[in-house]
């Protein structure tokens, strides 16, 4: 059979992603807090030709706030998660390539059960790579381990004029560190290149302990520090008086093979939540009902599952649409050492004062503050609270930024939604430096985010 | 099993060879861009058990004149391959290929005579060792004539009479035929479109798929709500196929 000769150019389909989808509908856009844009994230599976255009990528959306959204005026983001190869990893340096959309649960689904963990995990496993280093995530070991950026050993990226670059801490070290934390506005994530570690099981050997009010609370977490490796715990913000920030503080390390039970622990079946919660359902009882419940639950010591330890909240599909159909922020701050030993106290205080109250509020130490130029955390205490959005959340959250600038804090800004730009400016002294950096690769600021627009004054 | 998979470079069958590499299956990849293969590749490597190296050589649905130095390579490298994958294939939308003869023709020859050629080139090789299993997508569209996707259904259900009639004819000498039948699934093929009801992911594509292969099943459609909803319209009468939108 003779065929007829095929057109070249018509197989050869050029024209990128994002052009390509521009017949389709532009929708509405959220965070993982669903609080709603127009836009739409236009996906392929090679990177490079998406990225030609794009202002901004986003990974699995699970920054809660407008980090990953388009900024006003453009309605395309490019969704890496369709490129999620792995390249290379050599078991003897455990050194890991892969491309920027890859989700740490994909990740884990192939090198967990061979015995190899990331070097520093947030607590949910629906993120990706490119996410990961542009929030500069951390997790319950920061205070041994660093942000997940301290593990990075190169990026590959496109940057403002068109060109693919590879940085690493030798090779455009401004480019690098900027990128690291530096929520997608330096440019487009396309490989990450990181340090895996190698695990003694797959199993976690965890303490957990009831605690009577913030003060215990904040000591037993210092010297949790001290010998173990991972540490955090949960504070009931509508407790108060004496009880104020009673909690339960839990500390873990990887169990040896001696003492973790035979075989990889089984992965959890995941129920979810089907349908937006009507607004009602989340009010001072519920919270109050479910902070006093958590509060009792069992405490003890022993091994146990890794789902439920670093992802608890994984173990429920679309937990996000409990908050009803405002959505909800996380208001997630560091306070520093030098804020003193009742720092969180005080936080505390004022947060009731305020009448904030949240399902969960976490409350971790942290080490020092790594070389990523806007990375998050810093020595001192992290607390994150998930607040509903109601009509004066600004102003609650206007409040609590003002009391953390007094103590010399600042935001998670993959968390936030709300916060003021001279609030922002006033937090991070760092910010100069990481815009002149910013600047020096992309004159026009072209990647920028809705988040960029409300909060570093980019362009519209 | 020692699969050839050509179009693993992306969507389903980049699932599908995912799994298998997981599983511990030799695999060897074709398709049409070495960089891209070589990545996809080297994915498949990490996730094989003990990272074997897994082969891959181009080979071009538009180019027929290459299928059979890329199943040679294949067969060398796998020393002898006992299960052909073809997940390649190309879409348009109806309103796309009635504007664009170059790419209806395109369409037409990849998606039907080219997969024909690379099928009897395969089963050529399969059946001369004397058994062996063919597995190609075609889809849904290609079980009815329908209004949203009748240029693009055709070339798919000349492709599943293709695949029905070898079934019959060869199924006894030892050649198992697979003719896979995904509804919308969500790949980069369907980026942009508004998905319907039951649409699909790849990776629950791929583990029906490769537990089809696994049992020699010569129909599967996937995901399996497919199977009713196809089976329902094919039973709706002319007019009312006139009448409605799908
Ligand atoms: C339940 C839950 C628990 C969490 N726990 C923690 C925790 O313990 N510690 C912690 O640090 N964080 C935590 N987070 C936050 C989360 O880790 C970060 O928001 C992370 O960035 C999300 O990754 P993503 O892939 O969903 O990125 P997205 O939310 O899609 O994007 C986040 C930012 O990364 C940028 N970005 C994404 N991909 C790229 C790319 N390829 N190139 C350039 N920029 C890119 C986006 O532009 C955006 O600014 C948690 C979130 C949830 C929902
Ligand atoms: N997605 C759906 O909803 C759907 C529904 C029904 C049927 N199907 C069929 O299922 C199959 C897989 O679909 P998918 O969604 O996974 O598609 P996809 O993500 O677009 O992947 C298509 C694959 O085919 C390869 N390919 C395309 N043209 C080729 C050529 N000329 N030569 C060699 N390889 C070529 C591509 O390689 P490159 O990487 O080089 O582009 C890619 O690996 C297709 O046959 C499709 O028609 C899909």
């Amino acid at each position: 059979m003779d065929a007829p000769p095929v057109p070249p150019d018509a197989l050869d389909n050029r024209e990128s992603a994002l052009q390509r989808s521009n017949t389709a509908d532009v929708g509405e856009i959220g965070g993982w807090g669903r609080v709603m844009v127009p836009g739409r994230e236009v996906r392929d599976e090679n990177l490079e030709r998406l990225t030609e255009d794009a202002v901004l990528c986003r990974g699995l959306g699970r920054s809660y706030g407008d980090s990953s959204l388009p900024p006003p005026g453009v309605s395309d983001v490019a969704g890496t998660t369709l490129a999620d190869r792995i390249l290379s990893f050599d078991p003897e340096t455990l050194a890991l390539r892969a491309e920027a959309g890859l989700s740490l649960r994909a990740l884990l689904r192939v090198f967990f059960p061979r015995g190899y963990f990331v070097p520093v995990t947030p607590g949910t496993t629906f993120v990706t790579l490119g996410g990961m280093v542009a929030s500069d995530v951390h997790g319950k070991n920061h205070h041994c381990a660093g942000t997940f950026g301290e593990h990075v050993t190169a990026l590959k990226m496109r940057v403002a004029d068109g060109r693919i670059v590879e940085c690493t801490p030798q090779q455009h070290p401004d480019l690098f560190w900027a990128t690291i934390g530096g929520m997608g506005l330096t440019g487009h994530i396309l490989e990450v290149e990181f340090t895996m570690v190698k695990i003694p099981s797959p199993w976690i050997y965890m303490e957990s302990e009831r605690v009577p009010n913030i003060d215990a609370y904040m000591t037993g977490l210092a010297e949790a520090a001290q010998t173990w490796p991972m540490t955090m715990g949960w504070i009931d913000v509508l407790s108060s008086g004496d009880q104020l920030g009673r909690g339960i503080l839990m500390r873990g390390r990887w169990a040896e093979p001696d003492e973790a039970p035979e075989g990889f622990p089984e992965p959890k079946s995941r129920p979810g939540v089907p349908f937006v919660f009507p607004q009602f359902a989340l009010n001072p009882l519920s919270v109050k009902l479910f902070n006093a419940a958590y509060y009792r639950k069992p405490v003890g010591a022993g091994i146990t599952h890794p789902e439920p330890f670093f992802w608890p909240l994984d173990a429920i599909h679309d937990w996000n649409r409990i908050y009803g159909p405002r959505g909800f922020t996380q208001y997630q701050c560091v306070l520093p050492k030098a804020a003193g030993k009742d720092a969180a106290r005080r936080f505390l205080e004022v947060l009731s004062r305020l009448g904030g109250a949240s399902f969960l509020c976490v409350i971790k130490d942290c080490g020092a503050q790594g070389r990523g130029m806007l990375s998050f955390p810093m020595d001192g205490i992290s607390i994150a609270l998930d607040i509903p959005v109601r009509d004066d959340t600004q102003q609650l959250v206007d409040a609590l930024n003002e009391h953390i600038i007094g103590d010399g804090g600042r935001i998670y800004l993959t968390k936030d939604n709300f916060t003021r730009p001279e609030h922002f400016a006033a937090m991070e002294p760092r910010l100069e430096a990481f815009m002149e950096v910013r600047r020096r690769w992309d004159p026009q600021l072209r990647f920028r985010s809705a988040q960029s627009v409300r909060m570093l004054g980019d362009p519209q | 099993m020692k699969a050839v998979i050509l179009g693993a470079t992306k969507g389903m069958g980049r699932a599908l060879a995912r799994q298998a590499a997981a599983r511990g299956d030799a695999l060897f990849l074709l398709g049409r861009n070495t960089s891209d293969l070589e990545r996809s590749a080297a994915d498949c490597t990490a996730r094989t058990p003990g990272q074997v190296k897994v082969g891959f050589a181009t080979c071009d649905l538009a180019d027929p004149d290459g299928f059979d130095a890329a199943l040679d390579a294949a067969d060398e490298a796998l020393g002898g391959f006992d299960t052909v994958i073809v997940t390649a294939g190309m879409f348009g939308t109806q309103e796309q290929l009635e504007a664009d003869l170059d790419r209806l023709r395109a369409l037409l020859t990849v998606n039907f005579a080219h997969t024909v050629l690379f099928c009897e080139a395969a089963r050529a090789r399969l059946m001369a060792r004397g058994s062996g299993t063919l597995c190609v997508f075609s889809s849904v569209a290609g079980d009815r004539g329908r209004k949203p996707v009748v240029l693009y259904g055709a070339s798919k259900a000349g492709l599943s009479a293709y695949l029905e009639g070898l079934d019959h004819r060869y199924r006894a000498a030892g050649l198992v035929t697979v003719c896979v039948k995904p509804g919308f699934v969500r790949t980069s093929m369907t980026e942009g479109l508004t998905p319907p009801p039951f649409a699909g992911e790849p990776d629950t594509v791929a583990s029906r798929v490769l537990a089809a292969v696994d049992r020699g099943k010569p129909v599967v459609y996937a995901p399996w709500i497919w199977a009713w909803v196809m089976w329902v319209i094919r039973l709706l009468p002319r007019f009312v196929m006139r009448k409605v939108g799908f």
